[in-house]
Parts: C-alpha cells; sequence; structure tokens
C-alpha cells in the first residue's frame, strides 16, 4: 500500500463508501470492503500527518542536497 | 485665354509623376494609423496611413511585406518607409511601403503577439492538452530563483497549507538573456526526479523582466513536460507564453502553491467523514440484518412448526372431504344412466308388443313364423300370448 498514492488511495476509499451506503453488497463483501476502508482510511491519515517536510535543491542531475531556507 | 495647347491627360499625369521624383518623396518615413486595411488575394497589402487632417493610399508588395514579423490592422499607429507616386490609371498619388515599424507598442510586444499566434495555432493552448494536478503531491518541484522572493512566498504557503508536503528547488534564473535556458534545463533535470508536480515562476515584473517565460524554447519545453506545471509569473492580468501554456496558471507565485497543495485540514476532515460514513453505514446495515433475522425468528414456521403440521393435516382433510364428494357425485350419474338403460330396453322387450294384444307364432322346430307358406296344413303351431300359450292345428292357408 506504501506505493499507492494518495490521491487513489483517497478515491478507492469514496468507492467503498458509497458501496457500503448503497447496500448492494453481501455482508461478508461488505465487512471485507470495511476492512479495506479501515486501511485506506488510516494510510490517508498516515501521509497527511507526515510532520518534517524535507526542502532540498537540486545542485546538478542526480545531485540533491538539503536547502537552507533564508528568513528575510 | 490660354494659349490652346492641350495636354493629354496622360502626358498631364506623366508631368505630376516628374515632379513627384524630386529625391525628398523618394525616401520618405512616414507615421500614421491605419485604416481601410486589406490583405488582397494577391499578397499585396493596401491600406491607408492617416491623422487628424490628412490621409494618404499607400500599397506594400507581397515581396516586401512578406518580410513583416506581424500583421498590420485597422488603427495600429505604424512608421512606413518608402517612396510616393503615382498610380496612373486611377490619377491617385500614393505610397509605395518598403517597410513598416510598429510604432507605440514596442517590437517585444509585437514578436510577442506573432509567437503567441503560432503557438496556439500549434494547439499548444488547447484546453484539452491540461492535465490536473494532484490532490496531495508527495513531492512538489519548484523551479525559480533560490534567492528570489517567489520562493519564500511558496514555501511559507506550502508550509501554512500542509507541513508535510516535500518540495525540491530546482534552481534556475529567472531573468535576463541566459534565462530561457536555464529554466530549459531546470524543467528538463526535473522530469527525472519524482516530483508530482512542477511550479515555474518568479515575482512580479514588468513586460521586459517577465522576457524569460515569454520565450518559445520555454512554451515547448513546458507543453512537453512529463510533469504537470503551474505557471506562477507574477502578473495579475498580463499573460505570458508561459501561462498559456502550463497545466494551470496562477497569477501569483503563492497563489500556485495554494493550487498545488490543498489545506491538510479540509483532507484530513475529509477523510474522517468518509470513515464515519463507513461505519455508520456498516452499522445500518448490521442493525438491518439483525431486524430481518428477528423477522425470521418470529415467523410462524420457525416459531410454532407444529403449525405446518396442522395445516397440512387440514388440507388432506379437505381433499379427502372433496375426494368423497366427487365419488358421490359419480356414482348418482351411474345410476341415472343405469335407469335411463332399463328403460330404452324394457321400450324394446316383445312382452310390451304382447301385452298391446299381439301375439308370436312358432313352428314346432320353434322357428318365428312370418309368412304363411312356412307352415303345411295339419301342422301345428304355437302362439304365444301376453298370459299363457296356444297349441293350434293349422286348417287352413292364405298366401
Amino acid at each position: 500500500m506504501s506505493e499507492l498514492k494518495f490521491e487513489a488511495a483517497l478515491a478507492r476509499l469514496e468507492e467503498i463508501v458509497r458501496s457500503l451506503e448503497q447496500g448492494d453488497a453481501e455482508l461478508d463483501e461488505g465487512l471485507v470492503l470495511f476492512e479495506e476502508g479501515v486501511k485506506l482510511a488510516r494510510f490517508c491519515n498516515e501521509q497527511l500527518d507526515q510532520a518534517e517536510a524535507k526542502i532540498e535543491i537540486m545542485i546538478d542531475q542526480g545531485l540533491i542536497e538539503p536547502f537552507e531556507v533564508k528568513e528575510s | 485665354m490660354v494659349a490652346l495647347h492641350p495636354l493629354s491627360v496622360s502626358e498631364l499625369t506623366n508631368q505630376i509623376k516628374a515632379a513627384l521624383t524630386q529625391p525628398a518623396l523618394q525616401s520618405v518615413a512616414v507615421q500614421g494609423e491605419v485604416s481601410n486595411f486589406l490583405h488582397h488575394r494577391s499578397g499585396h497589402m493596401y491600406f491607408s496611413l492617416k491623422d487628424t487632417h490628412s490621409r494618404i493610399k499607400a500599397v506594400m508588395f507581397r515581396g516586401r511585406n512578406q518580410r513583416l514579423s506581424f500583421t498590420p490592422k485597422n488603427g495600429d499607429t505604424l512608421i512606413a518607409l518608402g517612396s510616393v507616386g503615382v498610380y496612373e490609371p486611377n490619377g491617385e498619388y500614393q505610397l509605395y511601403v518598403d517597410m513598416l515599424f510598429p510604432q507605440g507598442i514596442g517590437d517585444l510586444h509585437l514578436a510577442f503577439e506573432d509567437l503567441k499566434a503560432k503557438l496556439e495555432a500549434e494547439g499548444l493552448f488547447d484546453p484539452g492538452r491540461k492535465r490536473s494536478l494532484p490532490l496531495l503531491p508527495r513531492r512538489v518541484g519548484v523551479i525559480t530563483s533560490p534567492s528570489g522572493a517567489a520562493l519564500r512566498d511558496i514555501l511559507h504557503v506550502l508550509r501554512r497549507r500542509h507541513p508535510g508536503v516535500n518540495v525540491l528547488l530546482f534552481p534556475a534564473l529567472v531573468q535576463g538573456e541566459e534565462a530561457p535556458e536555464s529554466l530549459v534545463r531546470a524543467l528538463s533535470l526535473a522530469q527525472n526526479t519524482d516530483v508530482d508536480v512542477l511550479i515555474i515562476g518568479r515575482g512580479g515584473g514588468s513586460f521586459e523582466e517577465l522576457a524569460a517565460f515569454n520565450d518559445e524554447g520555454l512554451a515547448r519545453a513546458i507543453a512537453q513536460s512529463d510533469i504537470p506545471v503551474v505557471s506562477a509569473c507574477g502578473h495579475e492580468t498580463d499573460f505570458t507564453l508561459a501561462d498559456f501554456v502550463a497545466d494551470c496558471r496562477a497569477p501569483t507565485p503563492s497563489a500556485a502553491a495554494e493550487l498545488v497543495v490543498p489545506l491538510r485540514e479540509e483532507l484530513l476532515a475529509a477523510v474522517t467523514s468518509m470513515r464515519n460514513r463507513m461505519v455508520s453505514a456498516l452499522r445500518r446495515r448490521i442493525e438491518s440484518e439483525r431486524r430481518y433475522l428477528g423477522q425470521l425468528q418470529h415467523s410462524p414456521v420457525l416459531a410454532r412448526p407444529e403449525h405446518m403440521f396442522r395445516q397440512r393435516r387440514q388440507r388432506l382433510d379437505e381433499l379427502w372431504t372433496s375426494l368423497g364428494r366427487f365419488q358421490r357425485s359419480a356414482l348418482v350419474l351411474r345410476r341415472g344412466k343405469l335407469a335411463a338403460a332399463v328403460g330404452k330396453l324394457e321400450s324394446l322387450s316383445p312382452l310390451n308388443t304382447l301385452a298391446r294384444g299381439y301375439s308370436v307364432c312358432q313352428n314346432e322346430r320353434g322357428e318365428i313364423v312370418r309368412q304363411a307358406k312356412q307352415v303345411s296344413l295339419g301342422e301345428l303351431v304355437y302362439l304365444t300370448l301376453q298370459e299363457g300359450s296356444l297349441s293350434c292345428l293349422v286348417e287352413e292357408r292364405k298366401p
């Protein structure tokens, strides 16, 4: 799931919510969807909770260094 | 009275023409506003130049006007270089234009308009080419000057909206002759990184300062980028070519940052809301299934299974009863048929005939006698009556 993009995760979560709300799945199927949805919601939250943002600068092809922002 | 040596029209025209060949009129620069502009099918351009008081007809032949980097239009104030001459068939003098220069709008603007038209014609600005931006980029690429205010603004807004977004800066010159090449190079470097979206821009500036963002090479590089590009050239009103060709145009670098990263709180709220909806949907579902189960448990069949047998027994009784009814009615029917048959049989019986006074005559061999010649004189015949019988001797016979 780590390769999953936030956008795709959110879209899938929306799909699951709709499906559960419509109640068109069998109950056991619904439970599987629910489980997946909980995982997706957790993944989305984790993505949003990344605390430390990296700010880097590309000096040259393949050469990336941390970038210090000079506060004016 | 003038001596009557009249000139022909052609002769007069030739004299006028000669008068106009003075050097001062053979190399003129004249400024005026274009009107009645016509780019004829032949390729020649016909128009007038005018100011508030005067007007002169002008023509610029195809061979000359093909070198123009812009297309004149009515209302443009232009400087025309050329010569004055006479168009004999109409008796008109006019300006034969060798070259046109714009006046009032600078060359840079003209080149910009031309290039813009060209790129637009190539379809580089088509809305269909524009890609949508990712909802939440994991890494934002920023192409700008590392020391500019634009970068500070962008980083500030990104942090405010979502502290967890990574930024990769591609330093580039944003002003001066080397800026276009520098920007194109940064754009090309970015293609091989994992950034989800690119912001390319600089803080505000005059038209001349933004020139790098009107560069054809840069416009094409933006169009070819595999990564969605947001342009941010720091100008509210004027659009650069980079703006036209980018997937998304932001009026300022700060606005670009806002476009690129959604508010973290909004996304968190969205995820939480979906989670809640999911939980309540499942809860509703389970409750509804439970209700249904309850209904099933209370259904007569499960609650009082003996009912099922009672019902069936009752049905069996009903069937039994109706079977008996059927049998009885069949018997009545048969009885009726028998009586009818008996009646019919009785009507055919000879006894009835005898009762009406007829008798049956038989000979000694028991044969029924129907004709007199069947018996001989002196033979005995037997008559059967309704009651009893007679033996009779035949005394006479009639045929």
